[in-house]
């Protein structure tokens, strides 16, 4: 199959690393081609290697409750840039405190993000969503 | 003895230098006025006379030359994002010693390419898309290009997977395929272009000037003169095998109409909790301020630096200084004759080296993080660099060198700005920095001996 390209990072101030990198490992074994961002990235980084990488999805992680924040506007900003209907993504501890997922989930829906993970999400769910809403299926195994 | 000739043809001055190789000496320097139109064999001709007059006569073992003239290397680039590929583009542009008259981002539109013809670039560097990336742009721009009758040698340098598909639209063109400058997200890769850039110059460019009446005269004419300058800054700072270099630099060249800046140096962060953001920035960096110039660029001096900042270095009033500028504006060979005039000028080169290390350093800025402070760096970090070179008519015909050199230090007024903290300053008194570029091609264990022995310290 043909690589999907994902652009990925974790969003806003924020300077959780490991799991950025967790991330960036279990997407590449699933078979994407990542182009990582790091932490601390900005929208406009987002859509910046997601126009010169052609990719197909942009994966926004956020852990430290500003997500809500961080996020406005991305999918407008994405209209502007002409990445009509990209793949939006986002997932960690996006909002500030215990709230319940359901609505939150909403939120960032209506936002116009396309699929929300919360808290504990593993890697694997993101991944086989990805694989569904790409239309990809998972690389064959190499026997050793 | 064995004396070698080192030529630098600019567009108003031809320089030479003389250097004898076997003893490792500069044997002398001498210019003289030039007019490209005229023949300049002739401005060459001129200057080796003066020089002979100083030396007696050489006969030169070898000759070889750089030239600005004519304009330079004039180049169009165009990219996908601005701060991407356009300017990864850009900067390969630049070390390759170019004069960049127009950056593009996105794709062109039909006035842009009006705009490209009518300004008549010397080459033109197309790229966009890491590699397996967006393919669109570059192509369109490819497209747009091909209506158009050619003007001059197109550089493909984009995403690979349509740079033969960019090559076939542009197929009445002269068009050179080489790597991407941005091959995967952020990961600079501009020496594969630069080095097609210069070698297109050699190749074309050279004779489309009349440079090569001269040419024959000459063991070859080598590359742009700001290339030369770069190769003069790399071979400095890293040395040979043999001959050690002075460590990382900055280099400021400030001129009449543009000041260039060049920093050899890796500019990584050198405090912790340090993130950096945008394009990687390349080791051997040039920035050219196409509006910082003593004479033909003054008032975009007075523009950066405010005139009650030229009034309150100079110690001239600000509406007789604001007079003064203007007389320079108009007069643009003035030297300074008096105490004001001098104080003047070091004003507007304290200004215009301020102003430009400023733009070509980083940048960092402090950030607030429910994980505590953070800092977030954008460009370089030349904080750590021990070493200024400063050269230009400016800064090395004055005895207050020193002075104007220290404004290419920190300032505390300006503290996110990562210039140098503490460095030594070295002055090209005689003005042959392009020339050991060069020299260095052939003897870069004597170009790095000589510039050593001729780079003398100065003192704020």
């Amino acid at each position: 199959m043909e690589k999907k390209t994902l652009v990925m990072g974790v969003i806003g101030a924020d300077v959780h690393a490991v799991g950025n990198k967790i991330l960036y490992h279990a997407f590449t074994a699933a078979g994407f081609n990542c182009v990582n961002l790091g932490v601390m990235v900005s929208q406009e980084e987002y859509i910046n290697a997601a126009i010169e990488s052609n990719a197909d999805a942009i994966v926004v992680s956020s852990l430290y409750g500003h997500g809500e924040l961080d996020c406005r506007g991305m999918r407008e900003k994405c209209d502007e840039a002409g990445l009509k209907g990209i793949l939006l993504y986002v997932g960690g501890n996006i909002v500030v405190g215990k709230q319940p997922f359901d609505e939150v989930e909403k939120r960032f829906k209506a936002m116009g993000f396309d699929r929300v993970f919360g808290p504990g999400t593993p890697p694997e769910t993101t991944i086989a969503a990805l694989y569904e809403d790409l239309g990809v299926q998972p690389p064959e195994e190499t026997e050793e | 003895m064995k004396p070698v000739l080192l030529i630098d043809f600019g567009s108003t001055y031809t320089k030479v230098t003389a250097v004898d190789v076997e003893s490792e000496a500069l044997l002398g320097t001498a210019s003289s006025y030039t007019t490209v139109q005229t023949d300049i064999g002739e401005g060459l001709q001129n200057a080796l006379n003066l020089l002979e007059e100083k030396t007696g006569k050489l006969e030169f073992a070898e000759r070889y030359a750089c030239s600005s003239a004519a304009g330079g290397l004039r180049m169009i680039t165009s990219g996908l994002v601005p701060e991407l590929t356009a300017e990864a583009a850009k900067q390969a542009s630049l070390g390759a010693g170019a004069k960049v008259i127009r950056v593009f981002s996105y794709e062109l539109t039909k006035k842009d390419v009006e705009e490209i013809v009518q300004s008549r670039p010397d080459m033109i560097l197309l790229t966009g898309g890491t590699d397996g990336g967006n393919s669109e742009c570059i192509l369109a721009n490819a497209k747009r290009l091909s209506i158009v009758e050619p003007i001059c040698p197109v550089v493909i340098a984009g995403n690979r997977n349509c740079a033969d598909e960019c090559a076939e639209l542009l197929d009445k063109w002269e068009t050179h395929v080489c790597e991407n400058v941005m091959p995967r997200f952020n990961e600079l890769n501009i020496e594969p272009a630069q080095q097609q850039i210069r070698q297109i110059f050699l190749n074309r460019i050279i004779q489309a000037k009349g440079l090569s009446k001269a040419a024959e005269l000459i063991s070859g004419i080598l590359m742009p003169t700001p290339a030369a300058m770069m190769a003069a800054m790399e071979l400095l700072s890293e040395g040979t095998k043999t001959e050690p270099g002075i460590g990382e630099l900055v280099a400021v060249d400030l001129g009449g109409a543009t000041t260039d800046v060049y920093s050899i140096a890796d500019g990584m962060p050198t405090q912790a909790n340090t993130i950096v953001k945008g394009l990687m920035e390349p080791y051997a960096k040039r920035t050219v301020e196409g509006d910082i110039g003593m004479r033909y660029s003054i008032w975009g001096i007075v523009e950066a630096g405010g005139i009650d900042r030229v009034s309150q270095l100079s110690g001239i009033e600000p509406q007789r200084a604001k007079e003064m500028i203007q007389y320079l504006s108009e007069h643009t060979d003035t030297l300074p004759q008096d105490e004001e005039w001098e104080n003047l000028d070091f004003a507007l080169a304290s200004l215009a080296v301020e102003t430009a290390v400023a733009r070509h350093a980083g940048t960092i800025e402090q950030v607030y993080t429910p994980m505590g402070l953070a800092y977030s760096q954008k460009g370089k970090d030349l904080t750590p660099v021990k070493r200024v070179v400063v050269t230009g008519g400016a800064i090395i015909h004055t005895k207050r060198t020193g002075q104007i050199a220290a404004h290419s230090l920190q300032n505390p007024s300006q503290p996110a700005s990562l210039r140098p903290i503490d460095a030594k300053f070295l002055v090209d008194r005689k003005y042959i920095l392009a020339a050991m570029g060069l020299l260095g091609q052939y003897y870069p264990d004597i170009a790095v001996r000589i510039m050593k022995k001729e780079l003398v310290e100065a003192y704020e």
